[in-house]
């Protein structure tokens, strides 16, 4: 076997292997040069399936690649590098081989050319990362991991489930467009949305990412939602529905995210915006808009990753997330601030930032395609997320009033990390033929057009005008130590609340139900016994138990004797 | 490190600085749109000043929306800590329990 043919899943579990055995910064220098060889592994890879066997009936083709896989190879790799970087001042040997072994499942995952390899990385994804949430080692990321490995296990047996109909329908495993036709169809995309965190199963994300290390999360963050992405685009390109799906995910999160308080679940409600995004360019499914939902998955694993890596820095500096904890620390954190707002104007689209140049993508896809109101929703969605991840972020954390915590720049290695993230976000929003150029299909788009530039530039200014004028009004809701119910209370409070109250009851009738039957019971008894006591005269009223008890020893006796002899 | 130093926003005139530096930016878009001609894709880019005032005005149906739902959904921080698993009453009956055997009895348990 050829270098080239080895799967870049392998170099990473083999990476994980040695961050298991080594220590300090061997395991680091490790990680990394790990990283980069099977980074360079696969660059310049063409098209073509480099791994395959029989496996009983079926071909198992566990490497394939084409532009798609390709350009998410790229990124996870990217992804891997910078979060292994960030997390180097770690001494935890759990989180660092869980880490590898999860950039290694969603590497494994994107290049998975059959649906049974598919599902075993898509396992391994939720079985590895979970330990990123556990690592955290307090009671409230231990439930939350438990919440987080029911639903990720529950898509992956819906995905195994399918799988075995789709062999049934298609006589085939093979992983292409799937569509919505038949049994299968539908039961994979459900799969695929429970990663994807589709409305009403967005949950595991808000719930558990949050609760993650201060390291996790930046991997948690580039990785699952993406594969889910990917296997969207693959099966499902051109599927109306994900055009609704997606634009409702585009909307509702930032309506939690205004209010909530602790600033990664604002983070993990925005990520779910952003790929709302993503989903509508897969469903609208023209050349443009795959290519823009690949291109936004790209940028958002770099720019959410800086921004999440901003907020584990003010929360691994400062020991506090809340935004009402939080505020004044442009003083003493100067340095991560800015990389924080380089993160804050990519993901708000601003032009020469990398937000701009793959959203405007998506958007221009729905306007080419007739989707008019689809795509004033998406407008929408663009103003609310520099609302909320452009201004609210940085504002709480960084400005505000001064929370007076002491504090400073985080260790060197994750403001090298993040460094790396801002140069790239405006590396991206500079020249994005760079880009472009990776994307799967060819397209000739320029982003940077006087009428693209100036509407979003309008918009942008006029929505930070809005902020400016809420927060003179006093209308701006302020950050408030709290909970705020999402839909996860339906399955953490009133099921069960439901299920304890209906138990309640049923034991309530099953008792009364019992007494009910005992009583007539002993009635029915006690008239036989009555009857019996007229009857018993004859029989066995002057033979009593004693009696026969005697007997039976007695025959026991002479037959211990008949044995002996 | 120096809790009090004074910061860049700590003057209220700097602060002023940003939001004429805002204002004047507004101006200055809402300006450009009357000078420069844009070609349009959807009807209601037609709108006078649509970009302006869809941003500005969805900004504020935004806030004001997740304000009125707040009420609805906003509970205690430790709303979901008193139950279940993650339950401090869980917790205490674990503390209970690692106390020792005769803690697990109950209360009206008595050893004879």
């Amino acid at each position: 076997m050829w270098m080239t043919e080895v799967p870049p899943f392998i170099f990473l579990f083999f990476g994980a292997l040695l961050a298991a055995i080594t220590r300090g910064k061997l395991r680091g220098g490790l990680m990394l040069a790990i990283t980069m060889i099977s980074a360079l592994n696969l660059w310049g890879m063409t098209d073509g399936v480099y791994l395959q066997f029989a496996f009983l009936d079926y071909q198992l083709i566990p490497y394939r690649v084409d532009k798609l896989s390709l350009v998410f190879g790229y990124i996870f790799h990217l992804a891997a590098f910078i979060g292994i970087i960030y997390a180097l001042h770690l001494r935890d040997t759990v989180q660092q081989v869980a880490a590898m072994l999860y950039a290694g499942s969603g590497l494994g995952a994107v290049f998975a050319g059959d649906l049974i390899t598919l599902f075993v990385f898509w396992e391994l994804l939720a079985f590895t990362s979970v330990f990123l949430i556990w690592a955290r080692r307090t009671r409230r990321a231990y439930v939350a991991g438990i919440r987080y490995l029911i639903v990720q296990v529950l898509s992956g047996v819906i995905l195994l489930v399918g799988c075995l109909f789709y062999v049934s329908e298609h006589n085939t495993i093979a992983f292409n467009y799937i569509g919505l036709e038949g049994v299968a169809g539908w039961l994979i995309l459900i799969a695929f949305g429970i990663k994807c965190a589709f409305p009403f199963a967005h949950n595991w994300l808000t719930d558990a990412y949050p609760e993650a290390t201060v390291t996790g999360t930046v991997f948690l963050s580039a990785f699952t939602t993406k594969v889910a992405v990917y296997a969207l685009a693959r099966g499902y390109p051109g599927t109306e529905l994900l055009i609704y799906v997606g634009v409702a995910m585009a909307c509702f999160p930032i309506f939690f995210a205004v209010i909530e308080n602790d600033l990664r679940r604002v983070l993990a409600y925005s990520l779910l915006n952003q790929v709302g995004f993503m989903v509508v360019g897969i469903g609208i499914g023209t050349a443009l808009a795959v290519n823009g939902a690949v291109a936004h998955a790209f940028n958002d694993v770099i720019f959410k990753g800086l921004l999440f890596m901003s907020m584990g820095a003010v929360l691994h500096m400062t020991g506090r997330i809340n935004g009402s904890d939080l505020g004044g620390l442009y003083k003493t954190m100067p340095k991560t601030t800015v990389l924080c707002i380089i993160g804050a104007a990519s993901i708000s689209a601003f032009p020469l930032f990398s937000g701009f140049v793959s959203k405007s993508m998506v958007m221009s896809a729905a306007l080419t395609e007739g989707y008019g109101w689809i795509w004033l929703m998406l407008l929408f969605a663009s103003a609310g997320v520099f609302h909320h991840a452009g201004i609210k972020i940085p504002y709480f954390a960084f400005f505000a009033h001064d929370s007076g915590i002491k504090a400073a720049d985080p260790p060197t290695n994750m403001l090298l990390a993040m460094t790396i993230s801002a140069t790239l976000c405006i590396a991206i929003g500079v020249y994005p033929q760079m880009l472009y150029a990776l994307l799967p299909f060819e397209v000739d788009y320029y982003p940077y057009d006087m009428t693209h530039v100036l509407a979003q530039t309008q918009l942008l200014f006029f929505s930070a005008l809005a902020f400016v004028w809420l927060n003179k009004k006093g209308l701006y809701p302020p950050e408030l130590r709290s909970t705020h119910l999402d839909f996860d209370w339906f399955y953490r409070r009133f099921f069960p609340e439901v299920l304890k109250k209906s138990f309640t009851i049923i034991w309530q009738v099953d008792a009364r139900l019992r007494l009910m039957v005992r009583r007539k019971l002993t009635a029915h008894l006690s008239y036989l016994g009555a009857k019996e006591t007229q009857l018993s005269n004859l029989g066995s009223q002057g033979y009593p138990l004693g009696n026969m008890v005697m007997w039976v020893a007695v025959v026991l006796a002479i037959y211990l004797l008949l044995s002996i002899f | 490190m120096n809790q009090h130093k004074k910061g860049l926003f700590d003057s209220p005139k700097n602060v002023q600085r940003v939001l004429y530096f805002l204002y004047a930016g507004c101006f200055i878009l809402f300006a450009v749109d009357f000078l420069v001609h844009r070609h349009i894709s959807y009807y209601w880019e037609n709108v006078w000043a649509f970009y302006p005032i869809y941003g500005f005005v969805s900004c504020v149906v935004l806030v004001i929306i997740a304000s009125w739902m707040r009420p609805f959904l906003i509970r205690d921080e430790s709303y979901y800590n008193d139950e279940g698993l993650d339950g401090e009453a869980n917790e205490k009956a674990l503390e209970k329990t690692e106390q020792g055997p005769a803690a697990s009895k109950g209360d009206s348990h008595v050893d004879d």
